[in-house]
């Protein structure tokens, strides 16, 4: 079947000839109306409509933002904060730096619009250090939208005021969680919170009810108020609604970013008609379908899934649509939309190896099963690729992953171990194999990764 | 500290930005690295006063995040991308590539023998459909493999030259 048309409405303006990323450009292609539909209508009308619209987190978990809102904590009496998940820092994902970029607008509108809906005074960007434009764009597009009284006091003659401020990471993968963000927006090293207590809702920025949305995300509702939220659970498929923004990276013909309905494109239309394929020469080996933390899936292998009826279907990797219930039923994650494709040419373990030594690089340190684990892969996968490997190595890297997942305070302990149960869950053999491939291998041009 | 007059202006209105003083410290480290090139002892003592912290709480930030370094570095900055989707497309060769022109090792604090420039070997750049990727500065270089890395380095050597 051949692949959709692409959808785009975050997406719209992204490469658009003649589109610049100032607010004269935004306002003449219809920029702040939403905003003024906004606060024309009750803000606990935004979140039924937000609810209504099904939409789920674009930074990662897919949680369902309408519900998220609605665990807000509203009768603490303490200020509600709107904290912008820009750290856009998992391997694999590119597509909030465009929307920072090229349509900043577009986020300050959606940030506008959810202030309003949930009573918010002060929200601030976080965004990752290594984007010094993307901050620089961000503050000039707020003075702007503050200078036409679209953000600050008593915004669009209403008696509503509210403020946004722009603050940069410093290099750190971990400010992407959210609680270990808090901590740094606080002026802190960003070891995650644990929850309980500390559920952002409740106990956030400074204690107080907090809200965190990705940067994508935040873009969405802007377009749910516009076109309602009914009207926007029809696009996509059900509990998965709404488009997404599908990074595509490494071997394939064309990289890049897409936006679809979610769930109506599978992975195999998105890699062989929109990416255009393997390289020349090459197969498709594996793929890493929601941002380097979630499962890898192996080409070849297939998956039964039960059906609503009680009968079961059987899907390939070039089979499963792209939505967050699939990949999870097929024991991995939409994530955060960011798709890394490897051919025969790449090596698992030399693979794992490079992720692992992110990981070990990545880790706040505060607690042990992470801090050590994640280290200690990196040194067996290390170890492996530049000195002696043994056939058992596969056996022992994942006794040590099993050892961190669920024992610690973020979900770091996962990320971090997912990758290395995966790829020897679905390329044992290659991990038992590897100490006779390094020996037959000549070392000459071979592709380097760690 | 001697920091300038537009760097001080920056930090008074960056502190109004939170009702808590400390958020601050990043935005603030962030002025003066940018201005001064590095954070020195007494930058972290600076900031402390500054914010009304004790210089520990500076000094724990300074030194968990990559970002922010306690000596200078090179006269330019080169990041090369070094996570999966960038060495997939041959990211390793290119930090090489960067190595031998300027006759250095990658590492956050490594100099140039010429203390032309610092190559540091950096974690995703949030740019993997472009990869490999390098930052010059604050400048994002996308696709850049061998080739492409000799001419930013003969870029860079032309322009060290004129100054
Ligand atoms: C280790 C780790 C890194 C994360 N990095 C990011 C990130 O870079 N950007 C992001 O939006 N969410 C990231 N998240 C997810 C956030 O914690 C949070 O769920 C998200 O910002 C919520 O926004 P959403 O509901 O709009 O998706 C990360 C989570 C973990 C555990
Ligand atoms: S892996 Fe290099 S930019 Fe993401």
């Amino acid at each position: 079947m051949a692949a959709p048309e692409q959808r785009r409405i975050i997406f719209q303006h992204i490469d658009a000839p003649g589109y610049s990323n100032d607010l004269a450009c935004y306002v003449k292609h219809g920029g702040y109306e939403i905003l003024k539909k906004a606060v024309a209508m009750p803000p606990a009308a935004i979140i039924d409509e937000v609810k209504k619209s099904g939409l789920r987190g674009r930074g990662g978990a897919g949680f369902g933002c309408g519900l998220k809102w609605s665990l807000v904590d509203r009768k603490s009496g303490k200020p509600i904060y709107l904290v912008v998940n820009a750290d856009e820092s998992e391997p694999g994902t590119f597509k909030d730096r465009y929307i920072i970029h090229q349509d900043p607008h577009q986020l300050i509108e959606g940030i506008m619009v959810t202030c309003w809906a949930n009573n918010v005074k002060q929200a601030y960007i976080y965004i990752r250090g290594e984007m010094p434009h993307g901050a620089r764009i961000l503050e000039q597009a707020i003075a702007e939208a503050r200078a036409a009284n679209f953000v600050g006091p008593n915004i669009l003659g209403t008696s509503y005021s509210c403020e946004i401020y722009v603050h940069r990471g410093a290099g750190a993968y971990i400010c992407g969680e959210e609680t270990g963000l808090i901590e740094s927006l606080e002026g802190k090293r960003p070891y995650p919170r644990i929850k309980p207590p500390y559920f952002p809702a409740v106990l956030g920025l400074y204690q107080c009810p907090t809200i965190v949305n990705n940067v994508e995300t935040l873009c969405h509702v802007k377009h749910i108020v516009d076109m309602g939220g009914d009207n926007y659970a029809k696009i996509g498929t059900p509990n998965n609604t709404g488009t997404r923004i599908l990074c595509v990276s490494g071997h394939v013909q064309r990289p890049g970013y897409y936006e679809y309905e979610v769930g109506k494109i599978t992975m195999g239309q998105l890699l062989n008609e929109v990416c255009g394929g393997p390289l020349p020469g090459r197969k498709f080996k594996a793929v890493i379908p929601g941002g380097s933390s979630s499962k890898i899936l192996r080409f070849g292998e297939t998956f039964t899934l039960k059906n609503k009826d009680g009968s079961s279907r059987t899907l390939t990797i070039e089979d499963i649509p792209m939505d967050f219930d699939t990949l999870a039923a097929c024991g991995t994650m939409g994530g955060s939309g960011g798709v890394i494709v490897m051919d025969d040419s790449v090596n698992m373990v030399e693979a794992l190896a490079n992720l692992n030594a992110f990981y070990a690089h990545e880790s706040c340190g505060q607690c042990t099963p992470c801090r050590e684990g994640s280290l200690w892969m990196k040194k067996i996968t290390t170890r492996m690729v530049h000195a002696n490997a043994r056939a058992e190595d596969g056996q022992l890297l994942k006794s040590v992953a099993d050892q961190i997942a669920g024992r610690t305070v973020c979900a770091f302990g996962e990320a971090c171990s997912w990758p290395t149960q995966s790829f020897v869950a679905k390329f044992g053999d290659e991990f038992k194999a590897y100490p006779e491939t390094k020996k037959q291998s000549k070392n000459g041009d071979a592709l380097e990764l760690v | 500290m001697n920091l300038k007059p537009a760097t001080l202006q920056r930090i008074d209105e960056l502190i109004t930005h939170y009702p808590v003083k400390r958020s601050a410290v990043l935005m603030l480290l962030h002025a003066i690295q940018e201005d001064v090139g590095y954070i020195s002892d007494p930058a972290i003592e600076w900031v402390a006063a500054k914010l009304e912290l004790q210089p520990i709480n500076v000094y724990e930030v300074v030194t968990f995040y990559p970002m922010f370094r306690r000596q200078p570095i090179g006269r330019r900055h080169i990041k090369v991308c070094r996570t999966l989707s960038c060495a997939l497309m041959g990211g390793y060769k290119t930090c090489e590539t960067f190595e031998k022109e300027f006759n250095t090792h990658a590492g956050p604090t490594e100099v140039s023998p010429d203390g032309e420039v610092t190559v540091e070997f950096v974690e995703c750049l949030a740019s993997c459909g472009t990869a490999p990727v390098v930052m010059i500065d604050d400048e994002l270089h996308e696709k850049v493999d061998c080739a492409k890395a000799k001419q930013l380095s003969d870029q860079i050597k032309t322009e060290a030259k004129k100054r």
